[in-house]
């Protein structure tokens, strides 16, 4: 009896001081699941989350502050994928937040000033220029956040709806077209 | 030399649709006389597109290079004759989508005036260096799988033991294969021998179907005229035997591993249409500017048809007669894998190899789909031994991640499950959709990776600039001598700042127009009238 209950105590100890080195050794530096999240976010960087960026709306989903679905341009394809990782049911989009097709932005080249406005407020520095030179925006790199928009003094941005060309075609969902099989409706009650 | 002499291993699965290829394979190919507007599309092969290396307005020649291979896995792409370049700008082409593509109009002048053309002396050519001077001839495969050419005959890593040329020619209808073995099987044969010693490859087999007698004869002959020690294989009738996987497991009984290539079990693959069109590449010196195409189906006289790339697809099917009055539509490529034709102007390019003309008769509507009842039909077809109808399940329910498990990658898409489906469920429809929203969530993945890098790395250079800035002003405050109160000059240039600063305070509280002193009594009187003006006018804005 002493001898089985100082063999189970022994076993204790061991397994305990494993854990705790392991504890101690295998440190995880950072949040894993803040990561996780983060790259499943589009990297837009707008905003219209209510955070100021992608990487912020990711640690208020893993403290559990924010909901998963308040992420427009990650559409319904992100909050599924969110919804696997955190293993909550997917949801539709958050009330007052639209999914816009992908644009970029594009700026009108007589009207810009050249301010740098707009450069500063880019997330991803895809916009070149220097003060009082034309500014250009770099469409492959835009991700069409419209941060850009609002800071132009003289409204020369504008987003255009980026449209399909061949290398990004996409081959559609199979669907059937709907065919009448009679011509009329039998009226009621005439049998 | 013979057909028996080799022991063949069957792939799993497979069908055999009603082959369709007597309407077609009588009548030897016809070549198309000088048309006047050819338009030449600039993505023509897998890979990036050609880049345009001329202007509108040059006058080109035929063979000339007008768009340029861009990048490695890339073909250049050449005029079709002379004449001058009128137009570069998206077109219509023959492509599922229907989405129009960068294009080149060349309006032909009628010379058919050509650039002077050399052979290539490919016998003391290294391999590598033979690959490097194909890139600049456009060759591409022209089975349909339109693959860049010199990349295949770049010498492999573990090396090619074997080259297998792929006459096999499975799908129904098209029979452009077996007119070019029948009667250029001799140029067919010199050019996979040429292929042979880029590869360095030991032996040569080519396979074709058992329906092509005629075919397996004219090979033979040329084959034993040459001397060319290879051997050619009969292979049963059975779709899709001239799938490459396919024809490698017929012929040797090798298995491509899921996601490796033929080349890593030491095998390359070439349709015979390419080996035909490398001989005149290396030994005539001519880019690929024609190809064999297939009209068959509802057209008035069916045939094979040697026409040059480019050729709006229109003219072609007035070379077969037209067709006829009950026809549909047009379907580009044979009836299991092709698509439809969304628009006849769409020029011919080097992956046209069928065009048929479609009937409710020869081609009855699909009948609307019925729930999947696992029946296994689909997974006894499969070639390649999938399981189709859990492929099914996953890709319609927008579960890729699923339905890559079951290796939808691994699909040829060859379309034996959709024929075969008693529910007459389009299956490769929806593996097709599935593996497209994968590449596009892929693409926008690693866009979204950049964006994150460039928005990490703008995060970085702001607090940078912030720091360097505090560190500069720190050092030019430590720089500066401390001032003293006793010290004359700091005194004199406190004076001038004090006055500077008086004067700014002055003009704030109202400007004193320096011109309006001294002023004769006439411009005073100006000015008050002015001013009056000035007053009256502002009094009737207001109301």
């Amino acid at each position: 009896m002493l001898n089985a209950l100082f063999v189970m105590a022994a076993i204790g100890l061991v397994l305990g001081a494993v854990l705790g080195w392991a504890k101690a050794h295998y440190r995880v530096e950072g949040d894993p699941l803040v990561d996780k999240i983060d790259a499943i976010l589009p990297q837009t960087q707008c905003g219209q989350c209510g955070f100021p960026g992608c990487r912020p709306y990711a640690e208020a989903i893993a403290k559990g502050e924010a909901d998963i679905n308040r992420c427009p341009p990650g559409g319904e394809a992100g909050i599924k994928q969110l919804a696997e990782l955190l293993g909550v049911d997917p949801k539709p989009l958050g009330e007052g937040l639209v999914s816009k097709p992908k644009s970029v932005a594009i700026i009108d080249e007589n009207t810009c000033i050249g301010c740098t406005l707009c450069i500063q407020a880019c997330p991803v520095d895809a916009i070149v220029g220097a003060s009082k030179q034309l500014h250009v925006i770099v469409a492959d790199r835009c991700t069409g956040c419209e941060l850009c928009v609002a800071p132009c003094p003289v409204d020369c941005i504008s987003m255009r709806i980026v449209p399909e060309r061949l290398d990004s075609w996409k081959w559609r969902y199979p669907v059937f077209p709907i065919r009448p099989v009679a011509a009329t409706l039998p009226a009621k009650g005439a049998s | 030399m013979n057909g028996t002499a080799r022991v063949l291993h069957a792939f799993p699965g497979g069908i055999h649709p009603d082959e369709h290829k007597t309407e077609s394979c009588e009548r030897p190919i016809v070549g198309a006389p000088l048309y006047e507007r050819y338009v030449v599309p600039l993505r023509q092969h897998f890979g990036n597109p050609a880049r345009p290396v001329v202007k509108v307005g040059d006058t080109v020649l035929r063979g000339q290079r007008i768009g340029a291979a861009d990048g490695h896995i890339s073909a250049a792409v050449h005029a079709p004759t002379s004449g001058q370049v009128t137009a570069i700008g998206p077109r219509p082409v023959a492509h599922p989508s229907g989405l129009p593509d960068l294009c080149m109009e060349i309006s032909a002048d009628g010379r058919d005036a050509s650039i002077a053309i050399t052979p290539i002396d490919w016998r003391d050519l290294a391999p590598g260096e033979l690959a490097a001077k194909l890139a600049e001839m456009g060759l591409v495969g022209l089975g349909g799988a339109i693959f860049p050419s010199h990349v295949k005959l770049e010498p492999a890593a573990g090396g090619i033991h074997t080259l297998i040329l792929n006459g096999a020619e499975c799908e129904p209808w098209i029979t452009c294969d077996d007119r070019l073995m029948r009667e250029r099987a001799n140029e067919m044969l010199r050019g996979a021998a040429i292929m042979r010693h880029a590869l360095g490859a030991r032996h040569l087999l080519l396979g074709i179907e058992d329906n092509k007698p005629q075919a397996v004869a004219a090979v033979a002959e040329a084959a034993s005229a040459l001397g060319l020690p290879m051997e050619v294989v009969m292979v049963p009738t059975r779709y899709p035997s001239g799938g490459g996987k396919q024809l490698i497991q017929l012929l040797t009984g090798l298995e491509v591993p899921s996601g490796k290539l033929s080349t890593d079990i030491g095998i390359q693959v070439f349709n015979v249409a390419t080996a035909y069109s490398l001989y005149r590449a290396v030994e005539l010196g001519e880019p690929l500017l024609t190809r064999i195409v297939t009209v068959t189906g509802q057209v008035r006289a069916p045939g094979n048809f040697e026409i040059r790339l480019g050729t709006p697809i229109e003219q072609l099917i007035r070379l077969a007669g037209g067709a006829l009055p009950d026809s549909r539509g047009w379907l580009v490529g044979g009836p299991m894998m092709g698509f439809e034709l969304s628009d006849t102007v769409a020029p011919v390019s080097k992956g046209v190899n069928c065009l048929i003309a479609t009937s409710d008769r020869l081609f009855p509507p699909r009948p609307a789909a019925l729930p999947c009842i696992r029946c296994g039909q689909c997974a006894l077809a499969c070639p390649v031994g999938l399981q189709p109808f859990e492929m099914y399940v996953h890709a319609r329910a927008k579960n890729f991640d699923k339905a890559r498990r079951y290796q939808l990658f691994d699909c040829i898409e060859c379309g034996c499950c959709s024929h075969v489906c008693p529910s007459h469920i389009p299956l490769v429809d929806y593996y097709r959709y599935a593996k497209s929203e994968i590449h596009a969530q892929e693409r926008s993945k690693r866009a979204s990776d950049e964006a994150r890098q460039r928005h990490d790395f703008q995060a970085f250079r702001l607090e940078r600039e912030k720091q360097e800035k505090a560190a500069r002003l720190h050092k030019a405050a430590a720089g500066r001598p401390p001032a003293t109160a006793d010290d004359p000059e700091a005194a004199r240039k406190q004076a001038i700042l004090d006055a500077a600063i008086e004067r700014a305070k002055a003009a704030k509280q109202g400007v004193n127009p320096r011109n309006v002193e001294h002023l004769t009594p006439a411009q005073q009187q100006q000015v008050a009238e002015i001013e009056a003006r000035r007053q009256h006018a502002a009094t009737e804005q207001d109301t």
